[in-house]
């Protein structure tokens, strides 16, 4: 392939099908379509992303439009095409990289960790890498199907990591990152994948999201939520009971870059309502709330009137039963019990 | 009865009649309780996915035959993978266990905190899988060197599909036991596909075995199909590793006649690709065929089986049915000896983080 770089301009017309509102999943599959019209280099590596359109159908159709030298269904080697994605990286390709289910990304954590995220700072050259999956529980999926392995890779200096929540937000930071000169992790949460509640309409124009940028999800005074992922719908869902039942007034702030972290919205934030909670649906021991609240511990002690306090899911694996699940993972009831008792600290 | 005049043809494998009858009737077992999970997913009573084997019973009864059952904890072990129920079943896993399982039920094996034919019992011989594939090479290595660090006169046997052998961790855990020469048989079950992926995108292997000269191991290729067949390569192996000749690899051929699972319409298997091994390639009905034209086994022997089988899945189902889901707090327990994870500080009363 050659190595010349395609640039702007293959913008799909701005038609009003092109307006429709669509899902989650249609969000992630069209950054990834609009980058790979834009630039020839993208080009997608993984088990069954071809003809079959990958186990969620997130690469559907890319096949058909881009052909096989640039949608490659891999043997089951998650070592193997994540090292060659690399090793494609170090030749000018962008290669996005799906995990089947993100669980498995855990087969790949030495050519990621060791090599993939030192790779610049060796002298061995950046490395514009996307590695993304289905990822998240609640779908009774059991251990291995349900993972949220954000903080194993969290603590890797030299990677990014992405965590949407939105279908706006889904779309635009997957085409952030396949932009990013530098290797990009990007979970997407299965349960949020088809939600009809989801669907948004996309702007006609290039829609990119930056990284490291957290957005305000809603507004509120009294205490500020920070979470990503689909947590940030349970913690919307417990802000609006709060505010009826209440009368306290969530500000709900979603990461959507959880490295690099957004530390300065986080602190304008914690300045404005003076009490933090965080929430994730990974579990509770060496989970990213724990840097976060220490970074506030640093930042923004005195602005605190209240401990930070988190909720998280339990310190266990992923249950297969729904009593179980249901009793692990963090509910909307978890958030506004914590927030009640945040609010009145 | 059994006709008293002598079979015409000997049983091969020093087999006997009533074994045959066993393995049909494993046979059968596995495909009934497949077919009675099925209608019980359709009624979202198995909360999970559904993976069949159908079509591949006749290689996972076979082969698990082949080992020294036991149900004392002293037998051979063998690591199944998600298409082999009929391996956990022959090793003594129950029907009732397995509907438990995929119902998460908490008197299931694992209490409702695994899914599906995820569960081990050392007693029985069979050790739980993992979902990433691969992995329990490596770990049978370890089970069979053991055996053999203790002189122990018993055999391990792993299975991995064609996709699987793909995996870093496949070979690896091949290679191991091959050095350590470790009574273990590695059972590739070569049934075209890996989810969506074709053999061709798999390898550029013409077969699989072949990857065992490789290793410097011996490794043959079977019909999978063929129960029989199945029975005298693994028999073979298993006897190898057990008098101290250490590893193998036995590639069976066979064909995934369902989708990857329950929800997969499978549009990438060619539909008479399909219909020509369930025609024409079905092992239950090739291993009846084999019964009856050699005098084994005829119809007044099978049918009594057939019939008893069925009641043993009408009374397991009952009895799954009627289980309990787990209690909530048992997701605490297990993590670590004797200890229970902390529950969440916000469902105290009153909430209280201080104390969680
Ligand atoms: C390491 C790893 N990567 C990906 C998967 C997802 N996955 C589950 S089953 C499967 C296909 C397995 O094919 P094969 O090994 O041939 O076994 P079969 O399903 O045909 O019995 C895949 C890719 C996984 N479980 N583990
Ligand atoms: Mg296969």
């Amino acid at each position: 392939m050659s190595n010349q770089r395609v640039l702007e301009s293959n913008h799909p017309p701005a038609t009003d099908a092109a307006r429709q509102p669509i899902t989650f999943l249609e969000a992630i599959r069209e950054g990834i379509r609009e980058e790979m019209e834009r630039d020839e280099q993208v080009l997608v590596l993984g088990e069954d992303v071809g003809a079959y359109g990958g186990a969620f159908k997130v690469t559907d159709g890319l096949l058909d439009r881009f052909g096989e030298g640039r949608v490659i269904d891999t043997p089951i080697s998650e070592i193997g095409f994540t090292g060659a994605a690399a090793g494609a990286a170090h030749m000018g390709m962008r290669p996005i990289v799906e995990m089947q289910f993100i669980d498995f990304i855990a087969c790949a954590f030495d050519i990621i960790t060791n090599y993939i995220a030192t790779s610049r700072y060796r002298g061995s050259g950046p490395q514009p890498i996307v590695i993304r999956g289905p990822c998240g529980g609640g779908v009774r999926g059991g251990p291995f199907h349900s993972q949220n392995p954000e903080a194993a890779f969290f603590h890797t200096p030299g990677l990014k990591i992405v965590y949407p929540a939105t279908a706006l937000d889904a779309k635009g930071l997957m085409k952030s990152a396949i932009r990013d000169d530098d290797p990009v992790l990007f979970f997407e949460h299965k349960w949020l994948y088809r939600r009809p509640q989801l669907r948004e309409a996309m702007p006609p124009e290039d829609h990119t999201v930056p990284l490291g940028r957290a957005s305000i999800h809603r507004e509120g005074r009294d205490v500020t939520v920070v979470t990503y992922g689909a947590m940030v719908h349970k913690v919307l869902d417990a802000a609006r009971a709060l505010e009826e039942t209440d009368e306290i007034s969530i500000e709900v702030l979603d990461l959507r870059t959880l490295l690099p972290l957004d530390e300065e919205t986080i602190v304008d934030s914690v300045q404005k309502t003076n009490r933090l909670l965080i929430v994730h649906e990974d579990t509770r021991t060496g989970g990213i709330a724990g840097e976060i609240a220490m970074r506030i511990n640093e930042a923004a002690f005195e602005w605190l009137d209240a401990p930070i306090l988190r909720v998280t899911a339990l310190d266990t694996p992923v249950p297969y039963a729904p009593p179980l699940e249901d009793f692990f993972l963090p509910q909307s009831d978890d958030i506004v019990s914590a927030a009640r008792y945040l609010a009145g600290y | 009865m059994a006709s008293t005049s002598p079979p015409p043809i000997d049983i091969p494998h020093q087999l006997d009649r009533d074994q045959l009858l066993d393995l049909y009737r494993y046979l059968r077992l596995t495909r009934g309780l497949e077919e009675r999970l099925v209608s019980l997913h359709r009624q979202s009573k198995v909360v999970g996915g559904l993976f069949r084997s159908l079509g591949q019973e006749g290689e996972s009864v076979a082969s698990a035959f082949a080992l020294n059952r036991r149900a004392d904890g002293t037998g051979d072990i063998l690591s199944p993978l998600i298409r082999n129920l009929g391996s956990m079943l022959v090793m003594g896993a129950k029907p009732v266990q397995v509907l438990r399982q995929y119902m998460a039920k908490g008197d299931s094996p694992t209490g409702g905190k695994e899914l599906n034919i995820h569960f081990t019992s050392f007693q029985h011989g069979y050790l739980g899988q993992i979902s990433s594939l691969g992995d329990l090479v490596p770990i049978m290595t370890g089970v069979t060197l053991t055996f053999k660090l203790r002189g122990e006169p018993r055999v391990g046997m792993v299975y991995v599909g064609d996709g699987a052998t793909s995996t870093g961790a496949f070979h690896e855990g091949v290679n191991f036991a091959a050095v350590q020469r470790c009574p273990l048989v590695t059972i590739i079950e070569n049934n075209g596909y890996a989810y969506s992926t074709p053999y061709h995108k798999q390898t550029a292997a013409t077969a699989l075995v072949e990857k065992a000269a490789g290793y410097g191991i011996p490794g043959v290729q079977v019909d999978g199909n063929d129960v029989l067949a199945v029975y005298g390569a693994v028999r073979a192996a298993v006897d190898r590793a057990r008098a101290g000749g250490g590893t193998s690899m036995i590639e069976v051929m066979t064909y995934r006649r369902k989708g990857h699972a329950e929800h997969d319409a499978q549009p990438y298997q060619p539909p008479d690709e399909i219909d020509k091994w369930a025609t024409t390639n079905d092992p239950i009905d090739r291993f009846v065929a084999v019964l009856r034209e050699n005098g084994w086994a005829d119809d007044p022997q099978l049918e009594p089986i057939d019939a008893r089988v069925e009641q043993e899945l009408d009374a397991a189902v009952s009895e799954a049915e009627a289980s309990p889901l787990p209690d909530p707090e048992d997701t605490l327990s297990d993590v670590y000896a004797g200890e229970t994870a902390r529950p969440h500080w916000t469902r105290q009363v009153p909430p209280n983080p201080r104390f969680v």
